[in-house]
């Protein structure tokens, strides 16, 4: 194993990206609603409308919380319990289904792309083994999801604390179940979905092909890290370190088996039918 | 005691290989020899791609022997296929990215020192004429200049064996010829040449040897010169005068050994080319007049119908067709 090849396997395929200008727009107008607009819209307009009954009726349906994570609500007011509420339960599963959504699109399209494009004959002939291929293709996938996340995050944050910080005595934003999501659990998601997602890239005849197929892989994935932020979020730090390790455990034994799964001339298009 | 000949810089024996039932090498032979252009020869579908992938090891095969270098590319890859540069029918190359940045890309996969790779891609884009668009995107290139990044990019790492599929294709005239001068000028290097082509006035005065390619085996093989020599053993000398008068008393002159019609007029066969004055001399003091006296000078072209038809008639001679052969397809 060549780390050196794989980094520069993925270097190549994060800097095409970036170069695709019919790529990153849409990952950034995605990150940007989901982040930014969507949070920034409700978050602002609880906190403008001051104790009226429909924050009032949202405050009382906080109630169907579980009570550790009620406890851990701050403010004083309806409106600043919602918001705090909002910003803290609410948007996390968002999290996971922004960089599931970038990543599996890039990942879909890496391996079956090179066929289309003619370059898999490049790499097949390179001497560039093919578990070095698959984790480079990985990480390029993964790359642009996390970043674009991440991003997302650090605007999300600056969001809620300027506007729910002052209803709640001060920032607040990120909690520690927040930090856990975003560096722990949601990675190892991230790596589940992708190595399913570069298999059957790998695999299927049209970059069309890959697109459709991801979505029957990420979908069911999506719903289930969805409910797993939640729970990362709802629950104890040790309830969060657990779900984390094992996404990371399943991530790690699916990256493994799909290494080996990739085979050099599957890159030229010729292999088992395709 | 004569020393040992250098082994084979590509050996293939008996090698097979199907994609879904369907046989695309049948019991494959080519020896590609050490420091000289090896042409596989052969119409579209003849395998010639699909061996190219093999000594490689890009692809495995079914059945046979592969040696390249002297290693097996299924057990030796990585080593194989650091030691080749291939440049295949599509010239594979990235498009949004600049030709820079296609050559790094190549160059950091082989291993390349980074502290050389700039001066390499310098090198390498100089010696193809390419170094003027090294900073604009490949997309925006034309074939011509995609054929010539992709020649620079199999030689950044210096490999022994050089790997060229079609390389000329989509090519017009001009570029096709300076590549192949470009090609040319690679064996004087030192390198070892496998070229694919079914462009047989390519091969013509670039191969050292030929292989000629149907239907995913090897018909024959050898030195141009050898292969023409064991297709016409006999000198021969097209002559053709006016009025298509027959010329066939001629073999009563010492060393004509017979005449044939031919495509122009007359095949006269001698035992020696140096008597073709002494049979034209004959002619004229006969009261002929000479139009036209070509000595016979196979071409590979010739060479290569030559191979296809004898081998058509063997397999008609060993599977004669069907009585109903030409209904059942006309049905």
């Amino acid at each position: 194993m060549n780390w050196s090849r794989t980094l520069t396997v993925a270097r190549t395929d994060v800097k095409q990206l970036v170069l695709a200008k019919d790529f990153w727009m849409p990952m950034g107008i995605l990150g940007s609603i989901f982040f930014v607009i969507v949070p920034l819209v409700l978050l602002f307009s609880i906190t403008s409308l001051g104790d009226v009954d429909a924050v009032r009726s949202i405050a009382d349906t906080l109630e169907v919380l579980p009570e550790r994570a009620q406890a851990q609500i701050k403010g004083d007011t309806p409106q600043g319990r919602t918001s705090y509420a909002l910003a803290v339960f609410l948007f996390a599963p968002m999290a996971v289904v922004v960089p599931l959504t970038i990543s599996t699109a890039v990942g879909a399209a890496t391996l079956v792309g090179e066929r289309e494009r003619g370059t898999g004959e490049f790499l097949a002939h390179s001497p560039a083994g093919t578990k070095e291929i698959y984790l480079g293709k990985l990480l390029a996938s993964l790359l642009p999801g996390y970043f674009t996340t991440m991003v997302g995050f650090t605007a999300y944050s600056l969001i809620v604390n300027l506007i729910v910080g002052p209803e709640v005595g001060g920032w607040f934003f990120p909690t520690t179940q927040w930090w856990l999501l975003m560096l722990w659990v949601l990675p190892g998601f991230l790596l589940i979905g992708l190595s399913l997602v570069l298999r059957l890239s790998g695999r299927v005849k049209s970059t069309a092909a890959a697109q459709q197929a991801s979505g029957l892989i990420t979908l069911p994935l999506i719903a289930v890290s969805y409910a797993q932020a939640s729970g990362a979020i709802y629950g104890t730090a040790g309830t969060t370190i657990a779900i984390g390790a094992i996404a990371w455990t399943i991530g790690i034994a699916s990256t493994v088996k799909g290494m080996s799964a990739i085979k050099r001339q599957r890159l030229l298009g010729v292999a088992d039918g395709v | 005691m004569t020393p040992n000949p250098a082994p084979p810089a590509v050996s293939l024996q008996g090698v097979a290989k199907s994609f879904n039932d369907v046989p695309a090498l049948t019991g494959l032979d080519v020896v590609a020899p050490d420091g000289q252009i090896t042409v596989l020869l052969g119409p579209n579908g003849a395998g010639k791609t699909t061996a190219i992938r093999i000594v490689t090891g890009a692809m495995s095969t079914d059945a046979g022997t592969v040696r390249t270098l002297g290693l097996d590319p299924d057990a030796d890859g990585e080593e194989v296929r650091h030691a080749c540069g291939v440049v295949s029918a599509k010239p594979a190359l990235y498009d949004r990215l600049s030709g820079t940045d296609n050559l790094r890309y190549a160059a950091e996969l082989h291993g390349v020192d980074k502290r050389i790779i700039d001066d390499r891609i310098r090198s390498a884009a100089g010696r193809f004429g390419i170094e003027h668009a090294l900073a604009s995107q490949v997309g925006g290139y034309s074939t011509g200049m995609k054929t010539r990044l992709a020649l620079a990019r199999s030689v950044l790492h210096e490999p022994t064996l050089l790997l060229f599929d079609e390389p000329t294709s989509g090519l017009d005239p001009e570029s096709a010829q300076a590549v192949l001068q470009l090609i040319r000028d690679m064996t004087t290097d030192g390198h070892t040449v496998v070229m694919c082509t079914h462009h047989l006035v390519e091969a013509e005065g670039l191969a050292d040897h030929v292989v000629v390619l149907d239907e995913g085996t090897d018909l024959i093989a050898g030195p141009p010169a050898e292969l023409t020599r064991r297709f016409w053993p006999e000198d021969s000398v097209e002559i053709a005068v006016e009025g298509d008068a027959p010329i066939d008393d001629i073999t009563v002159l010492d060393g004509v050994r017979r005449t044939e019609p031919s495509r122009f007029g007359t095949r006269v066969v001698l035992d020696d080319p140096s008597l073709t004055p002494d049979v034209v001399a004959a002619l004229v003091g006969a009261g002929h007049r000479i139009r036209m006296v070509n000595p016979h000078d196979p071409t590979l072209e010739e060479l290569y119908f030559a191979v296809r038809r004898s081998a058509r008639e063997l397999a008609e001679s060993t599977n004669p067709p069907a009585p109903n052969a030409d209904r059942e397809v006309a049905r």
